[in-house]
């Protein structure tokens, strides 16, 4: 992240970062409230002044979001569709990148400008026919039903075009053309290994996506044990809309997994999406 | 998304002589064979069903009964349904009150951000992406707390001063701001990382003439970093219109005793959220089909004007 654009006058004001502290707590204060009431009983949740630090009520609560809806299953389902999509993004996306960046086909710039005009297409309006082609699947109530639509996107393919095209030399490729090497090993041990770090962000994003899913999983899941953590929360609030803690130490827990994974990869998302990002 | 789609330079050809062994066929293939699971998943859950809800919204279409062909009956109903006109409305209110403060506090953040000498840098912009991570569903649950009548701590800060309590919840205005809030919140710090990116590739010296020439701060604002953002910004305008389009989420768990509806009065029912409703509890496929050929036939007009836009401001980026 190299930082290129100075401004008039060397020292920054404070305003500056007092608007910068002020976004940022912004941006994380809702979730540091959703904790505080995800940590109070019900009568502390609704006394005046609200209170504004932790109780002691975490573990209680919970445990009764544990024992009230199948919350673990729901939170191995939702890291067994967020991960297989976030997979099968980086490889689908990886694959066709590299076929577009570094490969000689006929129908080539025309297949790539179709991916491209598709991402314009809004398809989640014909949620009804969807619901209808899983239906006759038989896949509506399982998790194929969120993850085999998820596998590959055009957003991904952009970008790992992008990825292809600068990171690798057609050099390099051609002497691996040479030496006998097939389209697949160049692709598995060359190209691959170079665009991995894009690769990972974009699973990520991915993966981030397909966790926080809503609309398409609340369609087609039916049954409380094929949840999502998402679909999970929804339930907690529905059928106990008096404890406004429950729903918030649901949100709490369906959001802790992110903000642990967030700490460690956050970096990366930030330089990633900066990267595919919009150069002037 | 820096490339065109021109063709990259001095591409691959497939492996020398290509003989018609089976190796050879293997060569020849593997091209289309390695892009083919997106157009496949693409046509089977995307272009199907959109083709498919042109066809369904001709019908009387009971999931587990009749089909009836009724011709276009679906739409002048459509036309004459005062709730499809309210949530018509509500999603363009939505919309204006979550695109334009989104996008204007992200404009002054990315500025900001690319201070040269900002120390935390890395800090602040970590901290602009926790939103994004966070779902929607969560994120609804916390506001619709936080934005409470009787319990909410916004309610009280108000109190404080001796305004209110507002229900934001029950009232049209209160849930349109609380929702355009939600959605603000959300996407103001990705926005930013985005307009970001695009300012740091200004070369510096453009600023640097610009304060020899006496520019401060808000001049090199206004002339040099909002006309280098122009085309991103009409990306983030194209891409708000069709979130803000298909809001659903946020509507749908704001309001606990209605849900489908957001309100006993529709007061924040969506498109989206309609489609649903009628599609998924009411089980009228063909009129919820109907509804999202409207929806569509609404996101290609906003798409013309965005294309319009875009098209407009391409000379600015000289």
């Amino acid at each position: 992240m190299t930082r290129t654009t100075p401004r008039s006058g060397d020292r920054l004001r404070w305003w500056v970062y007092a608007l910068l502290v002020l976004a940022a707590f912004a941006c994380v204060f809702p979730l540091y409230w959703m904790f505080v009431v995800a940590t109070t009983d019900t009568a502390a949740a609704t006394e005046m002044p609200p209170r504004v630090v932790p109780g002691g009520n975490f573990f209680h609560l919970a445990g009764l979001v544990f024992s009230t809806v199948p919350f673990v299953r729901s939170i191995v389902n939702s890291l067994v569709v967020a991960g297989t999509i976030g997979l099968g993004q980086a490889l689908f996306c990886a694959l066709a990148g590299f076929a577009f960046a570094k490969l000689r086909f006929r129908g080539r710039d025309a297949l790539f400008l179709l991916v491209v005009l598709t991402m314009t297409v809004p398809t989640q309006l014909a949620i009804v026919p969807q619901y209808m082609i899983m239906s006759s699947l038989g896949w509506v109530d399982t998790l194929q039903a969120l993850i085999v639509p998820g596998l590959a996107n055009a957003f991904g393919i952009f970008w790992m075009r992008q990825h292809m095209t600068n990171a690798i030399s057609d050099e390099i490729l051609q002497a691996a053309r040479i030496d006998g090497a097939t389209t697949w090993q160049i692709f598995w041990r060359i190209a691959f290994p170079l665009v991995r770090p894009a690769a990972f962000v974009l699973g990520l994003i991915g993966f981030v996506y397909a966790w926080n899913d809503f609309l398409w999983p609340f369609v087609v899941l039916k049954s409380p044990e094929m949840y999502t953590v998402q679909i999970a929360i929804k339930a907690l609030q529905t059928n106990f809309n008096i404890d406004l803690g429950l729903a918030m130490s649901g949100s709490f827990l369906a959001t802790l997994p992110l903000i642990v994974l967030f700490v460690f990869v956050g970096r990366r998302m930030v330089a990633g999406i900066m990267d595919g990002a919009f150069k002037g | 998304m820096t490339t065109s789609i021109r063709p990259a330079k001095k591409a691959l050809a497939p492996s020398a002589p290509v003989k018609t062994t089976r190796a050879g066929l293997t060569e020849i293939v593997a091209p289309y064979a390695y892009i083919a699971p997106f157009f496949v998943l693409f046509a089977i859950f995307g272009l199907i069903p959109l083709l498919f809800t042109f066809y369904v919204a001709l019908f009387d279409w009971n999931p587990i009964g009749e089909h009836v062909f009724v011709g276009l009956d679906n739409f002048t109903r459509l036309l004459q349904d005062g709730r499809f006109w309210n949530a018509a409305r509500n999603t363009v209110s939505i919309w204006v009150l979550s695109t334009v403060p989104q996008l204007l506090v992200a404009l002054v953040l990315a500025h900001l951000l690319n201070h040269v000498r900002l120390r935390f840098a890395v800090l602040f912009r970590m901290s602009m992406l926790v939103p994004y991570i966070t779902s929607v569903a969560a994120t609804a649950i916390v506001f619709a707390q936080m934005f409470d009548r009787d319990y909410g701590l916004l309610n009280w800060l108000l109190g404080l001063v001796g305004i209110g309590p507002i229900d934001f919840i029950q009232s049209v205005a209160g849930s349109h701001a609380l929702i355009a809030v939600m959605i603000t919140w959300r996407w103001f710090g990705y926005t930013a990382l985005l307009y970001l990116a695009s300012l740091q590739a200004v070369p510096r010296t453009i600023y640097e003439a610009a304060a020899v020439d006496g520019a401060g701060n808000v001049r090199q604002f206004l002339h040099i970093s909002i006309p280098a953002l122009r085309p991103v910004i009409v990306f983030t305008i194209v891409t708000s219109t069709i979130y803000g389009l298909q809001t659903f989420t946020e509507p749908l768990l704001i309001a606990r005793s209605a849900p489908s509806t957001c309100g006993p009065i529709r007061q924040c029912q969506t498109l989206t959220l309609f489609l649903f409703e009628q599609g998924f509890t009411q089980f009228k496929f063909g009129y919820a089909a109907a509804i999202g050929v409207a929806l569509f036939v609404m996101v290609v007009a906003f798409a013309a004007l965005n294309y319009f836009l875009s098209t407009r401001t391409r000379p600015e980026r000289a």
